[in-house]
């Protein structure tokens, strides 16, 4: 947590920020959704409400906060009422164990009559050597919170809205698990900021003895190792955060909207968090896992820090500036996988539910076991 | 280890405090208008309701769970079986990768068996 009470109120402060910065990216992917979708489908979208329709985000939330707050006559009122908010907090606690930057440096200052510092303050809320184990661990949490909210919204449709889920999610969890068994087996460990360490430089490997080494602009990521797991990881992750082509839990022909079928106002925008915040979540482990993280081909942070040391000024202020280069380049990455996920929401079309369970269990699960298998006997012949 | 869970109850605080406050500000600030027994009855796009939301639930999906928990346990032990793997490649790969080998050559019969027998089919 940190040695003084001045680092330890940055940690804090850094915590509550995040999860507030995970948030505010709601409404504005719900902003891009529907003028992405419009786009797709040639039609404008939200568009009157201030500038390109930015500001219907705050018309929106003001009609939240003050639609009626109805709570159906069969309903159970306290799991009615505590299933949004369960379902947002699976996604916010997976999100703070994601590095999201290189960490800062701020050297020792004097105030109030004393020396403060230094500190280094990571930029993620929480640093775990074990942060995928509690990534996933967390996250799949999340079905709880739609079980609860099927459950004690007291309507058959949301109820079996919630059933739906629950399979789904159990279903490809088991195929987002193994299929990340390769690229760990490739690391070699559980640390998120070993892994974004270790995919830093050119593309080089050993294969049987020999050193292979790419030229400096192909860079040292995780999916020109694992190319089929990525592909099965972000299949899964589509699943694992119910979007389409994979939302049958609110498959509305059916079910008219699954298990929010009695939810309104805030209470369902609160399930919508949950929802976009998987959706980060799972954008940003593809980006750890697969496209180096923070790292940007051929620029190193000391690169970077260097430079703004030379022309900018020294210390706190080159590694400040360092971290936010950086953290730039994360969301670029995170942005552009969050817009396929939009994309491929309006591209492709629903799944049967006896095809969507025969595509976890007969396809992705073999698939998943079979690249597990093949990279495990070909790292074998590879390191031995 | 208390550096680790410290943020992490921190933060879940203040999603808790998040989440409840947003709720009960929308409770307050909420347009109120009076019940009836028709507002209160489940939203059946219109027609009234058949039976209560807690109806009976298919077998499939009880089999679907535990179907899962047998495969979860396999990826459970798969996580340090890598990280043993990689740090004792040079020593031992092989006796690991043939120990887990037959781990995972008893769980692919098992998939084979439960797909044959048809736990798996959705109709």
């Amino acid at each position: 947590m940190g040695k003084d009470i001045l680092e330890i109120t940055i940690n804090l402060v850094k915590v509550a920020v995040i999860f507030l910065m995970m948030v505010q990216m709601v409404p504005l992917l719900v902003w891009l959704e529907r003028r992405g979708s419009a786009f797709i489908q040639n039609r404008l979208g939200p568009n009157r409400v201030g500038p390109l329709g930015l500001m219907q985000l705050l018309a929106d939330a003001v009609k939240f906060i003050f639609k009626e707050q109805f709570i159906p006559g069969n309903a159970v009122k306290f799991l009615f009422l505590a299933a949004p908010v369960i379902a947002l907090v699976p996604a916010a606690l997976a999100f703070a164990a994601i590095p999201l930057s290189t960490a800062i440096s701020i050297d020792a200052f004097q105030a109030m009559g004393q020396t403060w510092g230094p500190y280094v303050i990571n930029m993620q809320s929480v640093k775990m050597e074990v942060g995928i184990i509690y990534i996933l661990a967390v996250s799949s949490l999340g079905a709880y919170g739609l079980l609860i909210a099927g459950w004690g919204s007291g309507n058959k449709y949301s109820l079996l809205g919630a059933l739906r889920a629950s399979a789904q999610m159990i279903s490809y969890e088991l195929a987002l698990g193994l299929s990340i068994v390769g690229i760990l087996m490739i690391y070699g460990t559980f640390d998120l900021n070993k892994m974004i360490d270790m995919q830093a430089g050119p593309l080089s490997f050993v294969f049987m003895g020999k050193e292979f080494i790419a030229p400096s602009f192909v860079p040292n990521w995780g999916i020109f190792f694992q190319p089929i797991g990525a592909l099965l990881f972000f299949i899964a992750a589509f699943a694992e955060s119910n979007r389409l082509p994979f939302d049958l839990p609110e498959s509305e022909g059916e079910l008219v909207a699954g298990f929010h079928t009695e939810y309104g106002g805030f209470k369902m925008l609160l399930f919508f968090m949950g929802e976009y915040g998987h959706m980060m979540v799972s954008s940003g482990l593809v980006a750890v896992f697969y496209l180096g993280g923070y790292d940007i081909p051929g620029v190193t942070p000391q690169m970077v820090n260097e430079f703004f040391t030379a022309n900018v000024g020294g210390g706190t202020i080159a590694s400040v500036l360092t971290s936010l280069i950086f953290l730039g380049c994360f969301v670029t990455k995170v942005a552009i996988l969050l817009w396929i996920f939009i994309w491929v929401r309006w591209t492709l079309p629903r799944f049967r539910y006896d095809t969507l369970m025969d595509l976890g269990w007969r396809t992705l699960l073999p698939w998943t076991l079979g690249n597990a298998i093949i990279t495990a006997i070909v790292l074998y012949f590879a390191k031995s | 280890m208390l550096d680790q869970l410290l943020p992490i109850i921190f933060l879940f605080i203040v999603v808790i405090t998040f989440g409840a406050g947003m709720i009960a500000l929308t409770q307050l600030a909420g347009f109120k208008a009076p019940k009836n027994s028709v507002k209160d009855m489940p939203y059946e796009c219109g027609i009234p309701g058949q039976d209560p939301g807690t109806t009976k639930i298919p077998v499939k999906f009880y089999l679907t769970a535990i179907s899962f928990i047998l495969f979860d346990i396999e990826v459970v032990f798969l996580y340090p079986w890598t990280l043993i793997y990689m740090e004792n490649i040079k020593a031992f790969g092989g006796y690991l990768l043939g120990a887990m080998g037959i781990f995972m050559c008893i769980l692919i019969v098992g998939l084979i068996y439960e797909l044959k027998a048809g736990a798996l089919e959705w109709d």
